[in-house]
């Protein structure tokens, strides 16, 4: 095992602490926007997308990677807007 | 070749790190509802720092597919997210959810396809990681694409279960570890496409048999799906932003199922097989009245929230809040609502109480303004415009038995129209049937919550939990 390796593995283990830890108490009213708020986070597979499309050379690799962009654009841009849609209603009056 | 704008890894890394935390706090301010908003606009700021970051990497010589990506993807996504209707959201967050699994599993293909062409190219390290987002990406893909056709009626929202369903997903699973251990080992790209098409055909089987009813926890899990697949993604590329990201939501969203399971009653084993017949029939979690009715308990901190962010809340009080003495804290909670803009009404049955106007002489004593107090007659059109009915210790005033049941000891005896409400909420002190002995089929009514305990406690506990919403 490489130490680039470990490194991820530690930085996976602590970001799965924390992510249990972060929602421990949430009002059912809000289940429906968390899930759509975190749906737009696991759009940060643009950020994988954008490297590969990036250095992509063979053609099948560039299609690919193309598709993969705008899947991961539509869900970054369309999970952030569908979101605040949601959470209109929690306006401050 | 490196662009002149290159940035250093580490200075990325650094950004990545500064993403993160804006993505920590983002959903941690989500989970709340005064902070919601804010929360979303957080996490977006942090994801946008993360690619535009991304942009000065040194890996990327060629930005023009990055660029014509983003912007087909961008308008696809605006104009859906801003064109959908609010009720078909729901699977529109399916969708969002289904393409960026897609796009993990894409990644993993694409790295594949660069590594393996000469065996030996292929590290132990990131060839795992690769095999699973491959796998996850595409069973969340083609689920949250069935789980869309279920919740826009393009496909039947019931369960679609035939006999051996159940033999040919365990017999699929072999076959999808077979396809990638046959991937890792050889690294021939056929195996790598057999396990793309095995996956996506396994997310298809896995929610074809669940019914429309339990869609939104199934999306929830498939959320979570994407999450990890976005996580092992990033290890296949050693990305920080990725690994954090995507484990965030692998695990809070794992967690946030499991909540949405228990609000609706069912647990996670349920949602998943009952179609197969395999759990238990009915709802295993659900608490059950002596003779099998299930109901629903709610907390005060909930009920409170569902309160103080609905527009139309109607109180009906009863004998229960007499004996608890709580009409003071009642007209706290009232005016608590009325100022952050809650359209608060009573609603007064003659005979709620042990004799008639006992409840205008109780509401009266804690100055309820009057025209506050709204007679049967005139409150009952109401209830199918109220977002909230809050039942205090009254019983057989709301007893839709009295409407629709001939057999009831009180069918004809007019009552308060409760059920009509989009929520209601039960004070009550325990399921036991109320002055007239009579069980009150609104208990067992799935828009009915109960929020069990003494009248004036339990109306204290929503006061304080308003206070913080």
């Amino acid at each position: 095992m490489t130490s680039t390796l470990l490194t991820s593995i530690t930085v996976f283990v602590l970001a799965v602490f924390i992510g249990f830890e972060i929602i421990s108490k949430v009002p059912t009213m809000l289940h429906t926007p968390l899930m759509s708020g975190t749906n737009a986070i696991h759009g940060i597979v643009l950020v994988g997308a954008m490297l590969i499309a990036g250095s992509a050379h063979s053609t099948l690799e560039q299609v690919l990677a193309f598709v993969a962009v705008v899947f991961a654009t539509i869900n970054v841009v369309g999970g952030f807007l569908v979101t605040d849609r949601m959470l209109e209603m929690f306006k401050r009056r | 070749m490196t662009t002149p704008l290159a940035l250093s890894q580490t200075a990325i890394n650094f950004t990545y790190l500064v993403a993160a935390v804006l993505l920590i706090v983002g959903i941690r301010r989500l989970s709340a509802p005064p902070t919601a908003r804010s929360g979303n606009v957080i996490a977006a700021v942090g994801m946008t720092i993360a690619i535009v970051f991304t942009f000065l990497d040194r890996d990327i010589d060629s930005y023009w597919l990055i660029v014509v990506g983003m912007a087909v993807g961008t308008v696809i996504g605006v104009a859906s997210a801003r064109l959908v209707k609010m009720t078909a959201i729901p699977q529109m967050v399916a969708l969002f959810n289904g393409v960026g699994g897609g796009a993990a599993a894409l990644i993993s293909a694409a790295e594949f396809h660069r590594l393996a062409p000469a065996a030996g190219h292929l590290s132990g390290d990131s060839v795992g990681a690769m095999l699973f987002s491959a796998l996850i990406g595409s069973v969340s893909f083609a689920g949250s694409l069935v789980a869309f056709g279920k919740l826009q009626e393009l496909l039947p929202g019931r369960p679609l279960v035939f006999g051996a369903q159940q033999v040919l997903n365990a017999a699929l699973f072999a076959a999808l570890v077979a396809f990638g251990i046959l991937a890792g080992a050889t690294e021939a790209g056929i195996w790598m496409v057999f396990l793309l098409l095995g996956a996506l055909l396994f997310g298809v089987l896995l929610v074809l048999p669940i019914g429309g009813a339990d869609m939104p926890v199934v999306i929830s899990l498939l959320n979570a799906f994407t999450g990890l697949a976005a996580a092992s993604a990033g290890f296949v590329l050693e990305n920080t932003a990725l690994i954090i990201g995507g484990t965030l939501v692998g695990a809070s969203g794992t967690l946030l199922t499991i909540l949405m399971g228990r609000a609706m009653n069912r647990s996670l084993a349920n949602v998943l097989f009952s179609a197969f017949g395999s759990a238990p029939t009915g709802s295993a979690a659900a608490p059950t009245s002596a003779d099998g009715k299930s109901y629903r308990e709610i907390s005060a901190e909930d009920a409170a929230v569902m309160l103080a962010y609905a527009q139309r809340v109607v109180i009906v009080p009863g004998y229960g809040l007499a004996v608890a003495q709580a009409q003071h804290s009642v007209r706290e909670l009232a005016d608590l609502l009325e100022k952050r803009g809650v359209d608060v009404k009573y609603a007064i049955h003659p005979v709620a109480g042990r004799m008639p106007g006992h409840m205008n002489v109780l509401l009266a004593e804690a100055n309820v303004p009057y025209p506050q107090l709204f007679d049967m007659e005139d409150i009952n059109p109401e209830f199918p415009r109220t977002d909230v009915a809050l039942v205090i210790g009254a019983n057989d005033v709301t007893n839709p038995a009295a409407r629709n049941v001939p057999e009831s000891p009180i069918y004809g005896m007019p009552i308060l129209n409760v059920d009509e409400a989009a929520n209601v909420v039960v004070l009550k002190r325990s399921m036991n049937p109320g002055f007239a002995g009579i069980d009150n089929d609104l208990y067992y009514d799935s828009k009915t919550a109960m929020l069990f305990g003494d009248a004036k406690a339990s109306v204290e506990k929503l006061v304080a939990g308003v206070k913080a919403a």
